[in-house]
C-alpha cells in the first residue's frame, strides 16, 4: 500500500509535533514520569483557573496568593525523587 | 595533411606486421596472440622504413596516384575511417574475393593481432590510454561532418573546452553516424551479384571535396590527442552486450571518465598494493559509484566515503575529487553529487582540511560566476563550508595572494569567494581585513578587489548588511577619489549595491559619500560617470523629501545632458536614475513637467529604443513612473500620435506604455479630443499588427475600452466591426485574438447598453463554433461565456436551447483550453438557465461530463463536479445519480474519486434524503470498488452537509458498522473517515450514543500498520474527542498506556499524546487516582479538599 517513505513521513511529522510539547509521553515512560506530569498539569490548572484556586484557599483557610504560590512550588518535585530505574 | 599521411602510413605498417604475425600465430592460443599483438606495438617504428611503398604512402587525396594503383573503384578517401567494422571483417577472413578492394588494407585502429578481438576493449587488457603511437591519431578529413561536429571541431581547434551538452551531442551524433555509415565495398560485394556488374573507375575529372568545413572531421575528434582523452575508436554495438567496460560491481563508465578512473579497469591484486594505493583505489571506486552509480550504490558509497573520511585523509580525497570537479565534461547532476561529497567530508574532516583550502578554492571559485544559478549556489555552499571548517585566518591566508593578482578573472572570483566567507563567518570579523585591503597603498588591484568584496557582500546579504552599513561605507569611501579610474568605478557601484540592499533605511550611513558623489558627476565622463549616477540613483530614494528634491535638481542637469548619449549602457542607467529620482516624494510635478519631460521625450521616445528589449522595458517603466507624477493626460497626449507610427515595435511600446498608464491612473483626465485620438490610434495599431507577443495589443485595447467605460459607446460599433472582420481572418492567431477581445470588452458593451451588438456578436460566435483550431475554439467559447454572463439567459442570442445542443459534441474535444471553457459555459447555463433545455439534453451532457472527470487539470474536474450538481438540481437527482453510481464501477481511480465527489455534491444540492437511499442501496453490490465508492461518497457527503448529518446518522450507522468490520482495509479506512466527518458534524447535537457506537467499532483499528488507515483512525478518534469530550477518549486510552506489549503501548501513547496536546487542561479532572508508592506520593491530595 503505502511506501516506506510515506510511513516514515506521516509518523515522523506526528512525533515531531509531540516531541515539542512537554508532558507528552512515550511507550517507555514510567509510572513516575507520568504521575509527575499529571501532578504538574493539575497544579498548573489550579493556578491558572482563579475560581479553583479560590476554592482551595477557602478549604485550606489560606489566602489565594499563598495557595497559588504553594502550588507553583509543589510543581518542582510533586511526587518526590524518581525511584531507581530498575524498579519500574 | 602531411602528418595525416605519416600517421596513416604507420598504421599500415603496423597492420602489415600484424598480418605476418597472424599467419605465424594461427595455431597459437588466444593469449599468445594477444601477447604477440602487444609485442608488435613497439616494433612499429623500427619496421617503418622498409615498408615505404604502400599505396597509402601517397597522399590519400592524390587522385591520379589513386586511380593508377587502386584496383577497386576509387572512392573518396575519406571513407576509410567510417568503415572500419566492415574492413575488419575482411581482414579477419581473407576470402579470395574477385576484386580485392584496397579497403582491405585500411589501417586498423590498433595493432591488435587477434582477428577475433573486438577493436576497442578486449577482455582484461587495459585499453591503453596513453598508447601514444598507436592511439588512433584520427586526423581531420573524411566524412561529411555534421554541423555539431564542425562546431565541436572549431571548439577543439581554438582549444575551447566543450560543454557537457556538446559531449552528449557528439556521443549521440557518433552513434547515429555509425548507423548511417556508407556501405563498404565488402557489403556491396555481398549484396550485389558478382556477375553482370562491373566496378567503374571514377571519372578522371573527379576531385574529392576539399573544403575544410565539409571535410571529414574525424568523428571522435574531440577525444583526440590534445583533449587528453582516450576514445573508443568506434562503437561496435555487438560487443557492448558481452564485454563489460568496467569490472563487476561498478557502474558504467563514460569515455570521458576513463582518464580519471583508468586504474579501476586494471585487474590488480589488491594484496600486492601498498596501503596508500589501496586507499586510493578504494576512494576511486567510491567516487565512481557516487558519480555514475544507481541511487542505491550512490547512497551507500556516499555514506562510506563520509564515515571513513578521516581514515582516508584530506589529501587523497581531494586529490581525486578536485580534478573530477574541474573536468570540462562534468554534467550538472554529477557536479551536484560531487559537491555533496565535498560537503559531507568537509563536515567530517573539519580543520584537517586546512592545507587544502587553496586547492579547493581554485577549483570551486569559478563556480561562483557560472552562468547556471545552481552551480553558483553550490559553489557558495562549498566555500561557506570550507570557511566554517578552516576558520577565517586560514581562509584569508589562502586567498590573500589572489587579491592583487594581475588577472581580473582571479580577482573577481576571489572577491565573490570573500563575500561568501563573510556570509559564513559574519561580516564583523572580516571588517578589519577589508579595511586594510581597501586602503592598500601597494597596488590598485588590491583596493579594487577589496571594494568589490564589499559590493558582493551587499548583493549577497541584502538587507542583512544594515548593521554593518556604516562601517562598510566608511571602508570604501576613499575609493571615490582614488587615482585609478577602475577603483572609482567599482566604488560607486559598491555604494549603489549597498544603498540598494539597505533600501529604504540607512541614509545616515551615506552622509560622507554624498559630497564626493555629487562632485564626481561633474568631474567624470563615460563609465565612471555611469557608475556614479547609478550610486546616486539608489541613494536618492533613501532621502527625506526635502533633501531628495535638492539632490535631484543637482543631478538632473547631468542626467539631461546624458539623455543625448549614444552609449547603450549609459542610456539604461540614465533611465533608471530618472525613474528613481522621479519616484521620490520631494520632486515636484511642475519641475518634471518643465525641466525633464521635453528633453526626455525628445531623446528617448524614438523608434530605436523599441528595438532593444532591455531599453524598451526600462523606458516603459520610467515613463510610467513619470506619469504617476505628472498625470496620465500629459503622457498620453505626448505619445498618442505615435500609435500610428510606421514602426511596429515602436507602436507596441507606445501601446504598452499607454496601457500601463491607464491601468494605474484611469482615463479621467483624458479629454474628448484625446479620446478620439486614442481610439483612432488604438484601432490603427490593433489592425496593423503583424504579431502580438505577450498580448500587448489585446491587453491594450481591452484596458483602454474598459477604462473609458460609458465613453466608449460611440466607438463600439467600429470596434465590433474590426473584431468581426478579424474573426474571418485566415490566420488562427488573429481569430483567437479577436475572440479574446470580445471576452475583454463584453462587460463594457453591456454597460453601454449595446445589447443588440452583443446579441449580434453572440450569433457570430455561434456560427464559428465549427472552428478547427482548438486554441481558437477555446477563445470563442470563452467569448460566448462572457456574453452569456453579461446578457443573462433570457436575452441571450442565440437562445440557450439552440446554443447548448451545439456544445454537447464539443465536450468530446480533448484540448485543455476547449475543455475548460466549455465546461465553464455549460456550468453557467446549467446554473442559471437549465430550464431552457430539455431534460434529455442534460442527460446526454451528463454522460459526456463523465469523460471530463479524467481531465488532468484540477480546475476542469472541479467545474465538472459542480456542473453535475447544477444539472441534478435542474432535472432532479434520480437520473444523474443513476449515471454516477454506474460510473463507480469503472477501473480508473481518478474517475471514481471524482464521481464520489460529484455524488456528494448532488446530495448536497438536492438534499441528502434524495440520494442516500439509492446510495446505500448501491452498497449491496458485492464489488470492492463500488462499496468503497459508496463509502467515499458518504464521507464527502457528511463533510459537505455538516450539521445536517445529525438527521442521517442513525440511518447510516448500520452500514458503517458493517464497513468498519469488513476484512478489506480500504473499507475500514474510508468508513473511519466517514465517522470522522459524521462525528464532527454532529458534535453537540445530541447524537452521542450513535457516535459512541461508531467509535467502538472504529477503535480496534488502532493496531493497523498501514499509515493511511492509522491516519484515518486517529482522525476519527480526534473527532470523537470533539463530539464526546476528551474524558471519553482518555478513558479508552488508559487501558493501554502501561500494557505489557510494546506494540500496544506504542499506539496508545501516540493517541494519548495527541489527546494531551489538544486538551491538556481539560484532562486534569479526568486523570485516574493513583496510589502512593513507597517514598513517592502519587495521590492528588488537593482533590480531597472540600468546603
Amino acid at each position: 500500500m503505502a511506501s516506506a517513505a510515506d510511513r516514515l513521513n506521516i509518523t515522523s511529522q506526528l512525533e515531531h509535533l509531540q516531541s515539542r510539547h512537554v508532558g507528552t509521553g512515550h511507550p517507555d515512560a514510567t509510572r513516575h514520569e507520568w504521575a509527575v506530569n499529571i501532578h504538574r498539569d493539575s497544579y498548573a490548572s489550579y493556578v491558572s483557573h482563579h475560581p479553583m484556586a479560590m476554592y482551595f484557599a477557602v478549604a485550606n483557610g489560606e489566602s489565594v496568593g499563598r495557595m497559588k504560590y504553594e502550588f507553583t512550588q509543589k510543581m518542582l518535585l510533586p511526587c518526590g525523587l524518581p525511584p531507581d530505574l530498575e524498579e519500574e | 595533411m602531411k602528418e595525416a599521411a605519416v600517421e596513416r602510413e604507420r598504421d599500415n605498417t603496423l597492420r602489415n606486421i600484424e598480418k605476418k604475425q597472424r599467419e605465424e600465430a594461427e595455431r597459437a592460443a588466444d593469449e599468445a596472440r594477444l601477447a604477440a599483438a602487444r609485442a608488435s606495438e613497439p616494433a612499429a617504428s623500427s619496421a617503418r622504413p622498409e615498408k615505404r611503398k604502400r599505396r597509402w604512402d601517397a597522399k590519400p587525396d592524390d587522385s591520379a596516384a589513386r586511380s593508377g594503383q587502386a584496383p577497386a573503384p576509387a572512392r573518396r578517401p575519406s571513407e576509410w575511417e567510417t568503415m572500419e567494422s566492415g574492413t575488419r571483417a575482411a581482414d579477419v577472413k581473407p576470402t579470395p574475393r574477385r576484386s580485392r578492394s584496397r579497403w582491405d588494407e585500411t589501417p586498423m585502429i590498433r595493432a591488435g593481432g587477434d582477428p577475433s578481438a573486438t577493436p576497442a576493449w578486449t577482455g582484461g587488457e587495459t585499453p591503453v590510454i596513453a598508447a601514444g603511437g598507436e592511439t588512433p591519431k584520427i586526423t581531420a578529413g573524411m566524412a561529411t561532418p555534421s554541423a555539431a561536429q564542425i562546431a565541436a571541431h572549431a571548439a577543439m581547434q581554438s582549444n575551447v573546452p566543450l560543454t557537457p551538452e556538446q559531449y552528449q551531442q557528439m556521443r549521440f551524433q557518433r552513434e547515429i553516424e555509425e548507423r548511417n555509415r556508407p556501405q563498404t565495398d565488402e557489403e556491396l560485394d555481398e549484396l550485389l551479384p558478382s556477375e553482370g556488374y562491373k566496378i567503374l573507375e571514377p571519372p578522371a575529372s573527379y576531385v574529392p571535396i576539399r573544403t575544410p568545413a565539409r571535410k571529414l572531421m574525424q568523428t571522435p575528434m574531440p577525444y583526440g590527442s590534445n583533449a587528453g582523452f582516450f576514445s573508443i575508436p568506434e562503437e561496435d554495438r555487438g560487443q557492448k552486450f558481452d564485454v563489460a567496460l568496467v569490472p563487476e560491481g561498478l557502474p558504467e563508465m563514460k569515455p570521458e571518465d576513463v582518464q580519471y578512473f583508468a586504474p579501476l579497469l586494471k585487474e590488480t591484486d589488491e594484496e600486492a598494493l601498498t596501503i596508500e594505493e589501496q586507499k586510493e583505489r578504494k576512494i576511486m571506486r567510491l567516487l565512481l559509484r557516487v558519480k555514475n552509480g544507481t541511487p542505491q550504490q550512490r547512497k551507500t558509497s556516499l555514506r562510506q566515503i563520509t564515515d571513513r573520511a578521516k581514515e582516508f585523509g584530506a589529501g587523497p580525497l581531494f586529490n581525486q575529487i578536485l580534478p573530477l570537479l574541474m573536468s570540462p565534461t562534468l554534467e550538472d547532476q554529477e557536479r551536484h553529487l560531487l559537491v555533496k561529497v565535498i560537503d559531507r567530508i568537509l563536515y567530517k574532516l573539519d580543520d584537517l582540511v586546512r592545507p587544502y583550502v587553496h586547492k579547493i578554492l581554485v577549483v570551486i571559485e569559478p563556480l561562483l560566476i557560472d552562468e547556471d544559478y545552481y552551480a553558483r549556489v553550490e559553489g557558495r555552499e562549498i566555500i561557506s563550508n570550507v570557511a566554517k571548517a578552516a576558520g577565517l585566518a586560514t581562509m584569508i591566508a589562502a586567498m590573500r595572494p589572489d587579491i592583487d593578482n594581475v588577472d581580473e578573472y582571479v580577482r573577481n572570483t576571489t572577491a565573490r569567494a570573500f563575500a561568501v566567507v563573510a556570509q559564513a563567518l559574519g561580516v564583523q570579523s572580516l571588517l578589519p581585513f577589508l579595511k586594510a585591503v581597501c586602503q592598500s597603498k601597494k597596488s590598485w588591484q588590491a583596493r579594487h578587489t577589496g571594494i568589490k568584496i564589499v559590493q558582493q557582500i551587499a548583493i549577497l546579504h541584502g538587507c542583512a548588511v544594515l548593521p554593518h552599513l556604516k562601517s562598510l561605507v566608511d571602508i570604501i569611501e576613499n575609493g571615490l577619489g582614488d587615482e585609478n579610474q577602475k577603483v572609482r568605478t567599482i566604488t560607486a557601484l559598491s555604494i549603489a549595491a549597498l544603498a540598494e540592499a539597505a533600501t529604504p533605511y540607512g541614509i545616515e550611513s551615506f552622509d560622507n559619500v554624498l559630497k564626493p558623489l555629487w562632485k564626481g558627476i561633474r568631474a567624470h565622463r563615460g563609465k565612471v560617470l555611469a557608475a556614479f549616477l547609478k550610486a546616486i540613483g539608489f541613494i536618492i530614494p533613501l532621502m527625506d523629501a526635502m533633501y531628495a528634491n535638492y539632490y535631484t535638481r543637482e543631478v538632473m542637469v547631468i542626467l539631461i545632458r546624458e539623455f543625448a548619449t549614444a552609449d547603450e549602457e549609459m542610456k539604461k542607467i540614465t533611465l533608471k536614475v530618472v525613474k528613481q529620482c522621479v519616484a521620490t516624494d520631494g520632486v515636484e510635478p511642475e519641475y518634471i513637467r518643465a525641466e525633464v519631460m521635453p528633453e526626455f521625450f525628445k531623446h528617448f521616445w524614438v523608434r530605436r529604443m523599441a528595438l532593444d528589449r532591455r531599453n524598451y522595458q526600462q523606458l516603459v517603466e520610467t515613463t510610467l513612473e513619470v506619469s504617476l507624477k505628472v498625470g496620465a493626460a500629459e503622457i498620453i497626449g505626448r505619445i498618442v500620435e505615435d500609435l500610428k507610427d510606421e514602426s511596429e515595435p515602436y507602436r507596441r511600446m507606445v501601446m504598452e506604455t499607454i496601457t500601463k498608464v491607464i491601468e494605474e491612473l484611469g482615463t479621467a483626465d483624458v479629454d474628448t479630443r484625446m479620446e478620439e485620438l486614442l481610439i483612432d490610434g488604438m484601432l490603427y495599431a490593433f489592425q496593423e499588427q503583424t504579431s502580438d507577443e505577450n498580448d500587448i495589443m489585446l491587453k491594450g485595447v481591452g484596458t483602454i475600452v474598459n477604462a473609458l467605460g460609458l465613453r466608449a459607446k460611440p466607438y463600439l460599433p467600429q470596434i465590433c466591426g474590426t473584431i468581426k472582420w478579424r474573426m474571418n481572418n485566415k490566420s488562427a492567431d488573429i481569430r483567437e485574438q479577436a475572440a479574446d477581445l470580445i471576452s475583454a470588452i463584453a462587460p463594457v458593451m453591456r454597460k453601454c447598453e449595446e445589447e443588440q451588438l452583443l446579441g449580434h456578436l453572440g450569433v457570430v460566435l455561434y456560427e464559428y463554433l465549427g472552428e478547427e483550431y482548438p486554441e481558437v475554439l477555446g477563445s470563442i467559447l470563452g467569448a460566448l461565456k462572457a456574453i452569456v454572463s453579461v446578457q443573462g439567459m433570457t436575452r441571450m442570442t442565440p437562445p440557450i436551447k439552440d446554443l447548448l445542443p451545439r456544445l454537447t459534441p464539443i465536450l468530446k474535444n480533448r484540448h485543455e483550453k476547449v475543455q475548460e471553457n466549455t465546461i465553464d459555459l455549460i456550468g453557467r447555463i446549467a446554473d442559471r438557465g437549465a430550464e431552457y433545455v430539455a431534460a434529455r439534453e442534460w442527460m446526454r451532457i451528463c454522460f459526456e461530463l463523465l469523460e471530463l472527470l479524467k481531465a488532468p487539470k484540477k480546475a476542469i474536474r472541479r467545474a465538472t463536479v459542480n456542473t453535475f450538481g447544477y444539472i441534478a438540481k435542474a432535472i432532479g437527482p434520480q437520473d444523474v445519480l443513476a449515471t454516477l453510481l454506474n460510473n463507480l464501477k469503472v477501473q480508473e481511480r481518478q474517475m471514481r474519486v471524482c464521481t464520489t465527489v460529484a455524488i456528494a455534491i448532488v446530495a448536497e444540492t438536492c438534499a441528502p434524503f434524495t440520494v442516500l437511499p439509492a446510495l446505500m442501496n448501491e452498497y449491496r453490490v458485492p464489488e470492492l470498488n463500488v462499496q468503497n465508492g459508496v463509502l467515499k461518497s458518504l464521507a464527502f457527503l457528511f463533510e459537505y452537509i455538516g450539521e445536517m448529518g445529525k438527521d442521517y446518522i442513525y440511518a447510516v450507522t448500520p452500514l458503517l458498522e458493517d464497513a468498519l468490520m469488513d476484512r478489506d482495509l480500504v473499507h475500514r479506512q474510508t468508513a473511519a473517515v466517514t465517522v470522522k466527518h459524521l462525528a464532527l458534524g454532529c458534535a453537540g447535537l445530541g447524537c452521542e450514543d450513535a457516535v459512541t457506537h461508531l467509535i467502538n467499532y472504529t477503535w480496534p483499528n488502532v493496531f493497523e500498520p498501514s499509515p493511511h488507515v492509522i491516519n484515518a483512525v486517529t482522525e476519527a478518534i480526534e473527532a470523537a474527542r470533539v463530539a464526546l469530550g476528551p474524558h471519553f477518549v482518555l478513558a479508552y486510552t488508559l487501558q493501554g498506556l502501561f500494557h505489557p506489549a510494546r506494540k500496544v503501548r506504542d499506539i496508545y501513547w501516540k493517541i494519548y499524546n495527541t489527546l494531551y496536546i489538544s486538551s491538556e487542561d481539560a484532562l486534569v479532572p479526568a486523570y485516574p487516582a493513583l496510589d502512593d508508592d513507597g517514598p513517592n506520593t502519587y495521590r492528588r491530595v488537593e482533590l480531597d479538599c472540600f468546603v
